[in-house]
């Protein structure tokens, strides 16, 4: 008997360990594609000439115009994230309370930029924001505006641009958050007296926190590393760590200052994640789509 | 005194209007190129002065931009193929695993989605370096399966948390191998989410820009890139009746994703 139960039990394990095998394909590749050449990089940013330095690092500190890229990167994740959360949250909250059949077809306009290029959307953007483009057009014509705006290849349009990819990444999370809100909970709320403003202020916004929290950080690291739109928009004028990466690869070939400004980038990111994810779930959010 | 109700978002208009405004934010832009590239002009003009397909035609003239769809077209079905199957895989194999090892795999398996794609993209072109492997295809399916899989593996992993896989075990009771139950059985019941994952994986090897800068060039020139380039560098209208045939795309993958998931029920 006991002879069986063992026997099985190995079995068991032998079955459990061929199915486990089953993820080593994903295993390696991650390892291989992406493990295996963060540390090179990481190993890269220390190394000069061969040898151990932290040169790269030191010049990240002395340069004045990598601060300015740091601080620009922040100033514009900062604003593209805060524009999501005021442009996103009431779509979220409004959808939220529609009959299913409306929502999920709102939802559906708000999954068709998300699934159209990012490369399509910044050329859009490039259209709609020229001088003679039909923003400024239509400003100069209601007359809001005396002279066309002188938006695009400037920080703004990269805003504009960036906060039209982000949207759905926040709406999408948050929407999924806060589906599940108990609507008796706010009619409690007013039945003992509470003005619907307050009945928000107090029992649906509190309720609606930890989602858009998840939803914010979501957006904001995703800004940090954030590549095409930027250049595209920003037509040289906006730089972001992510840019002054690829240049130091393309123009340069130095392998220690892209590594180093990358390894920033990537602590950044990923300290970000962790603080958030110890925080509230992310787990739930990044599967929230 | 009467019982107030709490008023619903949708009966107060400013709420109503601002939403609205926001969806238009949301769909305008990606609507606006297709007039556009229709345009007869050279001139980026919305709304044009004269319609041709005058961007069309140079599109289709153009071997170079005929290469880059080709490469695109070739790497994204690639990407899919071997990106699902082995999606699939590791969402069913993470249930068998050790909770700690299974941790572990989830945690690897977010990696790509929260690393900044331009790191992705020199790491990989480091590795590609070392290994001759700049420009080819296999580099680029490679690179492109390293970030579909995730989509595929999370997909899969929220339709197996809903399955009852006493069923596979019934038809191996019945003689069936674990393989051709699971082919069978398990396959066709989580279908519509395994058609999605591969639509997730189309679309991101389609779409991928970054990476595709630094490792797919040459003869393997993807679209995206040449896109972004003719974008950065000189607004080409041929680019608008690109932009167009992606949003054709797009919105086809779009409409197979929603159809597939709502047939689930």
């Amino acid at each position: 008997m006991a002879e069986n139960a063992a026997l099985l039990s190995r079995v068991e394990r032998r079955n459990r360990l061929r199915i486990g095998l089953l993820s080593a394909a994903a295993v390696l590749i991650v390892t291989v594609l992406l493990l295996l050449p963060i540390l090179w990089l990481f190993g890269l940013s220390f190394t000069q000439k061969g040898a151990f330095s932290l040169v790269h690092y030191q010049r990240l500190i002395d340069l004045p115009s990598y601060r300015a890229i740091l601080l620009q990167t922040f100033r514009v994740s900062v604003m593209v994230t805060a524009l999501s959360i005021i442009l996103g949250y009431p779509v979220a909250y409004m959808i939220a309370q529609l009959p299913a059949k409306l929502a999920g077809l709102l939802l559906a306009l708000i999954l068709i930029p998300f699934w159209t290029s990012t490369l399509v959307r910044s050329y859009a953007w490039l259209v709609l924001l020229r001088d003679q483009g039909p923003v400024n057009e239509a400003l100069v014509w209601t007359g809001i505006m005396s002279g066309p705006l002188n938006v695009l290849f400037t920080e703004s349009a990269a805003v504009i641009g960036m906060t039209h990819i982000m949207l759905p990444f926040f709406v999408l999370p948050l929407y999924a958050g806060i589906r599940s809100f108990d609507w008796s909970l706010a009619h409690a709320a007013t039945s003992l007296g509470a003005p619907p403003t307050s009945t928000f202020l107090r029992v649906f916004l509190p309720l609606s926190l930890p989602a858009t929290f998840a939803g914010a950080v979501l957006v904001f690291v995703q800004c940090l590393g954030f590549y095409v739109t930027p250049a595209v928009l920003g037509g040289g004028n906006v730089t972001m760590v992510s840019m002054k990466i690829a240049s130091n690869i393309e123009q340069y070939f130095d392998w220690g200052a892209a590594s180093s400004y990358g390894m920033v980038l990537l602590i950044c990111t990923l300290a970000i994640l962790y603080t958030a994810h110890r925080l509230l779930d992310l787990n739930k959010v990044m599967t929230a789509r | 005194m009467m019982t107030a109700s709490y008023i619903p978002a949708f009966k107060r208009w400013w709420l109503v209007l601002i939403t609205a405004a926001v969806l238009a934010f949301l769909i305008i832009p990606v609507f606006i190129v297709i007039p556009v590239s229709f345009s007869d002009s050279k001139y980026l003009g919305f709304p044009p002065e004269a319609y041709s397909l005058r961007w069309y035609r140079n599109y289709w003239n153009s071997s170079e931009w005929l290469s880059a769809t080709r490469a695109s077209l070739v790497a994204a079905s690639l990407t899919t193929l071997v990106a699902t199957p082995i999606g699939i895989a590791t969402a069913y194999s993470m249930r068998s695993l050790p909770p700690r090892v299974a941790g572990f795999v989830q945690l690897l398996m977010l990696l790509p989605m929260v690393v900044p794609s331009i790191l992705i993209g020199i790491g990989v072109f480091y590795l590609y370096i070392q290994l001759k492997l700049v420009n080819s295809m296999f580099g680029i399916v490679a690179a492109h399966t390293l970030l579909a899989l995730p989509f595929v593996v999370l997909t899969m992993q929220a339709a197996f948390a809903t399955f009852d896989f006493r069923q596979e075990q019934a038809a191996m009771s019945l003689g069936a191998s674990r393989f051709s139950a699971f082919m069978r059985v398990t396959l066709p019941q989580v279908r519509s989410s395994a058609i999605s994952g591969g639509l997730f994986a189309f679309i991101i090897s389609l779409d991928e820009v970054v990476i595709g800068l630094f490792v797919a060039g040459g003869s393997n020139t993807v679209i995206t890139r040449k896109m972004f380039v003719a974008l950065r560098d000189a607004v080409d209208p041929t680019v608008a009746a690109i932009s167009t045939l992606f949003i054709a795309v797009s919105l086809s993958l779009l409409t197979a994703s929603l159809f597939t998931r709502s047939a689930k029920r």
